[in-house]
Formats: structure tokens, C-alpha cells, sequence
């Protein structure tokens, strides 16, 4: 395989972090015969090829065309198979989209899918392979689950878990040059439940992907050099939301700020926001992500700096948030 | 096989009861893609009364055959094919097109029983019966997918990306039709947007082409005992046939894509179907 280029979600030949998800997907595909793979031309730059070259017979390559992955993987999953796709997240939800919506989602199809190089991991390439706007897209299909793994390990934890979760799931993931965050897979992964990674009082950092760890790290150095109490919150699944750990965060912090690698509408902020709206609650609220316009080009390091999505950039929006007036309401812990 | 006289007289009133069933379907609603149902009907009922292996008593039988109705629109058809095989009562459909009814103009997988696929937006339907086939063959299953596009159908471009897929995968448990009745909304296919040298278009994408008259039995029967038959790949049946077909007022016209029939126009329409079969 190519040097750790691209995900290396099925690659068990070295010990990235990556690996382990790929050991993960080549067991289940041992414990569960129904499941198959496709891909278009991606298998290589996916590593979904690494299920293919373990089970050749149950891995599909349908060349350039997403449109015809998403409607061959409907009908494999009519006919009683658990399709995992991997393509590039922008094709999934662009190029593809209607094939997701009416032929996975209206359907309510058991198809899996994988989206590869999200956000900005693909920075370099430009416009066209950046994907900031798959999570507003995705999450606006009935029937659809979508989940935003920090890290290889999480992404492995998510791939588990969507086996028995019924219906269409999204998977978005970065390009595999993604840190490594979690340490092992013990930590209480659950789809739909939002993981509490440190607590807090005077803030909550709601995160998802890339930003888990800068949100950490920023969580800490604000712990030591500002005093802040700060409460960070894991949120990978973008959809079904956790409204509780939402709902717990503003009647515990006030205030709130979250972070994605994504358009600022749609996203995870929007789905936040969703839910403290219809609350009726008050709270000093921000989102961060890329502000409505096409991504500039770069390595993804140096856009996270640039888009505020690192531990400094994190850091510079939370003393804002702290600064920020808003109104509560006298009776708060009656109601929430 | 040929088919026998008393096949032919059965499968024929079949086909005069699902234009009788069109046009009643069409007044009850308001409206319906009537032309295309018309001209897809005798695929319908040639499929669903003599070679699906289906069970109305077992929709979701895992070995039943499979059947796309890619162009969705003809559900007008689809639907009175469906009750008369005895997956629901013929009644139900007064209530197609209406408020919470199951049957939209375009039948929802989830809600009508007999339907394999949900569709209506058009090119998705030959991608999912590529995918069907591949499952068949995967599971060392024998049961065949039956796919039916509309000819102004495939000037989307993801009907030859599931073509050249088709072929690729050497995909002979898959009999795809098209009902090539050369009009679209705006106009004859070959102004809209020409279709011709349509056979060469499939030969090129590796499928073996049959031409035959898509309201001859004879002919079709033929042309599906071929395809269930050949082993080297995927062959498609180019059907011939009139838009409106058996509706003399409607035939070639390509004002009755989508229409409305009021009581005198149904009448009408009625016994132009009974002349055609000589129940007049």
C-alpha cells in the first residue's frame, strides 16, 4: 500500500491507527457473510480495497460512475446483503446524492457507507475534493445516520456499531493522516450518544473528527492558564443527535461553542443549535467551521489554523464566548 | 417455445383488462402518465401473467424473480397489474394520487405490496437491478431481475454507467426492457434529444440486442426466452411500441404523457380498448 496517503481503513499491514479499523471491517466481513464491499476506483485511495483483495468475490469496483456505486449497492442490499461503501465524501454527497436520497434513504436501505477525505483533509487538492457540506446534506435524508468519528479507533467503534444499527449510515472520515486521539475502544462508544471527554462548568466545546483532539488540548491549557472549568463534549453522531448531553451542557455551562470541519451551516453547529433554539433557553453560543465560502487550498494543518479549528484557534474562541452577554431565564432549572 | 392459442387469448385479456384498469385509474385521480402506461402494459402483463416467478401470497419471498419499473411514471400501470396478480384489491386504487393514499404516482416499495423498488426519478432504476443481479449470483441464487426503462429514459447518463457495469460483470441473470415508444414530454425522442443508432448504443455497451413489436406476445415471448437463455451476458429487449397504445385518440400523441379523462373521454377510451380486442 501507498505510504499512509490516504485512509488506510482496511489496511492491516502496519500499526496506524487506521489499521485497526481496517482489522475491524476484515473480521466483521468474517463473522458476517452478508456484508460486501464497493467502491469506484477508490479502492486504493479508500483501502476498502484490502476487504476486496480478503474477499474478491464480495467486493465490487464499478470504475468512475458514483451514481451506479449507490444504485448497485441498493439493489445488492435488496437482495439481502450489508453493502459498505467508500468513496470520497464529496461524491457520496454530491456527485451521488440523489442515488443516497431515493435509492438508500427512501428505501431504507442496510447500507453502510464510508466517506472518505471530509472537510479540508484533502486541503491541497481545492474546492473540488474539499467536502464541507456532506453533513448538512446527509443529515437532511430521512431514514439517515450520520457519524463523525475523531479518530481511526472511533471510526472502527462506529463501523461495529453500524452492523446492527438499522437502516442507512454515514460515515465521514478524513484522509488517514489524522491523528490518533482515543487509546484503545473502551470508552462507551454508542451511536446517538454524545461521549463527555472532560467536565465542566463555565463552558462546553461540542466537537466531532479532527477537532476532538484540538478542543481537548485547548480544553486543558484554558483549564491551566485561564482557570476556565471546561466541559468538552465528543459528538460523532451528527444524526440522531444527543439532545440530552445538549440540553445537560446549557443548564450546566451557559455557554456553548462548537467546532466541525465543515460550512458553518448545517453541520454539526446547526444541529446544536436546533436543539437550544427549541428549547427556548438562553446561552452564549458560537460555531465554528468554514465561514460559507470554498475552502482556501493547503495542507489541512495549515487550514485548521487558518479556519480557527486548531487548539489556538479554539482557545481564541473561547475567551470570546466568555465575554459574550445573553439573557436567562429566571425559572432555568424548573424547566430544563 | 411459441406461446399456445389459449396463452395468447389469456395474456390478451389481460391486456384489455389492464388498459380498462389505466383508464379508470387515470379518471379516479385526476391525472396519470397514461401514454407511457398504455405503452408499457403488454410488458407488464406478458411479465406478470406468464414468466415472474412471484407470489402474491408471499410478496417478500427471497426467491421470488425481480422486477424494476424504472420508469416509475407508468405506475398507473404497474399498480392494476399488481392487484389483478392478487397482491391488493383493485379497489384500493381509487385512492391513487390521493391524500395518505399508498399509491402515489410513482409506487413506494414500502407501501405497496408486490413492488421490489421504489422509483420515479428516472436512470436509478438499471444501477439497482445491476445490483440485484449481482446479489443473485453472489448468493448462488437463480431467480432473474426484470428491469423496464422508458426510451427518453436513457438519455440519463447513469443508465450507461449501469449498462457498462452490466456487461462488465457478465451479467446474464439481468433482462432489461425498454419500452421505446419514441416520445418524451417535449417532443419525439429523436428531437428532444436523439436515441438512434439506439441497438448499436446497447451492442457497444456489451449487451446482445433484441428488437422486437412490445404488443406482440409472440414476439416478446420469444425475445425473453432468449435472454433467460443466453449465458455469455446481459441482454436487453428493445420493445416497439405506441405511446397510448389501444386508446385510439391517445396513440402517438404526445400530448397524453400526462392527462386527465373525464367521464365522456373515459367512455371513449374505453371502447376504443374494446375495439382493439374485438369486444366492441
Amino acid at each position: 500500500m501507498s505510504e499512509g496517503l490516504t485512509w488506510t481503513v482496511y489496511d492491516a499491514d502496519s500499526m496506524t491507527q487506521a489499521e485497526i479499523y481496517g482489522q475491524v471491517l476484515c473480521d466483521l466481513g468474517d463473522q458476517h457473510p452478508e456484508i460486501v464491499g464497493l467502491s469506484a476506483d477508490l479502492a486504493n485511495s479508500t483501502k476498502i480495497g484490502k476487504f476486496g483483495q480478503k474477499f474478491p468475490e464480495r467486493f465490487f469496483n464499478v470504475g468512475i460512475a458514483e451514481q451506479n456505486l449507490f444504485g448497485v449497492a441498493a439493489g445488492l442490499a435488496k437482495s439481502g446483503l450489508t453493502p459498505f461503501v467508500s468513496t470520497m465524501a464529496t461524491f457520496v454527497s454530491m456527485r451521488a446524492c440523489e442515488q443516497v436520497r431515493t435509492d438508500i434513504c427512501y428505501q431504507n436501505l442496510d447500507c453502510k457507507i464510508i466517506a472518505t477525505h471530509g472537510g479540508a483533509s484533502f486541503g491541497q487538492a481545492g474546492s473540488t475534493h474539499h467536502c464541507t457540506e456532506d453533513l448538512s446534506i446527509m443529515r437532511s435524508f430521512a431514514n439517515m445516520t450520520v457519524i463523525v468519528p475523531a479518530d481511526g479507533i472511533e471510526c472502527a467503534n462506529a463501523v461495529k456499531a453500524c452492523i446492527d444499527w438499522p437502516g442507512p449510515v454515514y460515515i465521514r472520515i478524513g484522509r488517514g493522516f489524522e491523528p490518533k486521539f482515543y487509546d484503545d475502544e473502551e470508552y462507551g462508544f454508542q451511536i446517538g450518544k454524545a461521549v463527555t471527554l472532560m467536565e465542566g462548568t463555565d463552558i462546553t466545546l461540542i466537537c466531532c473528527g479532527v477537532t476532538v483532539l484540538q478542543a481537548m488540548e485547548a480544553a486543558k491549557f484554558l483549564k491551566e492558564n485561564d482557570g476556565l472549568s471546561v466541559r468538552v463534549l465528543n459528538i460523532h453522531t451528527i444524526k440522531p443527535i444527543d439532545e440530552e448531553a445538549i440540553l445537560k451542557a446549557v443548564m450546566d455551562t451557559r455557554r456553548l461553542a462548537v467546532f466541525e470541519e465543515h460550512n458553518v451551516m448545517g453541520g454539526l453547529g446547526s444541529a446544536v443549535a436546533d436543539v437550544i433554539a427549541a428549547s427556548g433557553k438562553g446561552c452564549a453560543f458560537t460555531k465554528v467551521g468554514i465561514p460559507d465560502c470554498y475552502c482556501e487550498v493547503g495542507y489541512p494543518e495549515d487550514l485548521y489554523t487558518h479556519y480557527k479549528l486548531d487548539a489556538d484557534g479554539v482557545i481564541e474562541t473561547v475567551r470570546q464566548v466568555m465575554q459574550m452577554d445573553f439573557e436567562e431565564d429566571d425559572d432555568w432549572e424548573d424547566e430544563v | 417455445m411459441a406461446l399456445s392459442t389459449n396463452e395468447i387469448k389469456d395474456l390478451e385479456q389481460h391486456a384489455w383488462q389492464a388498459r380498462q384498469d389505466i383508464i379508470d385509474i387515470t379518471g379516479w385521480s385526476g391525472g396519470a402518465h397514461i401514454g407511457g402506461g398504455l405503452s408499457v402494459a403488454d410488458i407488464l402483463v406478458i411479465l406478470y401473467f406468464k414468466y415472474l416467478n412471484v407470489d402474491p401470497k408471499n410478496p417478500q419471498w427471497e426467491d421470488r424473480d425481480r422486477f424494476i419499473m424504472s420508469k416509475g411514471h407508468a405506475g398507473v400501470a404497474y399498480a392494476p397489474v399488481l392487484a389483478r396478480k392478487g397482491y391488493f384489491n383493485f379497489d384500493d386504487l381509487q385512492t391513487f394520487n390521493k391524500f395518505k393514499s399508498p399509491f402515489g404516482m410513482h409506487l413506494d416499495c414500502l407501501k405497496v405490496k408486490g413492488v421490489d423498488v421504489s422509483t420515479g426519478s428516472l436512470g436509478h432504476g438499471l444501477s439497482i437491478a445491476v445490483g440485484l443481479a449481482l446479489g443473485a449470483r453472489l448468493q448462488k441464487k437463480d431467480w432473474y431481475t426484470y428491469c423496464v426503462l422508458g426510451d427518453g429514459e436513457c438519455n440519463e447518463g447513469s443508465v450507461w454507467e449501469a449498462a457498462m457495469s452490466a456487461s462488465h460483470f457478465k451479467l446474464n441473470n439481468l433482462i432489461t426492457f425498454v419500452d421505446r415508444n419514441r416520445l418524451m414530454i417535449d417532443g419525439e425522442t429523436e428531437d428532444v434529444m436523439g436515441l438512434e443508432p439506439f441497438a448499436d448504443k446497447w451492442k457497444a455497451f456489451g449487451f446482445i440486442v433484441k428488437e422486437v413489436d412490445g404488443h406482440d406476445f409472440n414476439q416478446l415471448s420469444e425475445a425473453i426466452d432468449f435472454a433467460k437463455a443466453e449465458k455469455s451476458g446481459p441482454v436487453v429487449i428493445i420493445a416497439n411500441t405506441a405511446k397510448g397504445k389501444g386508446v385510439d385518440f391517445m396513440e402517438n400523441e404526445v400530448k397524453w404523457h400526462y392527462g386527465g379523462l373525464d367521464t365522456d373521454l373515459r367512455a371513449q377510451a374505453k371502447a376504443s380498448v374494446d375495439k382493439l380486442y374485438g369486444k366492441a
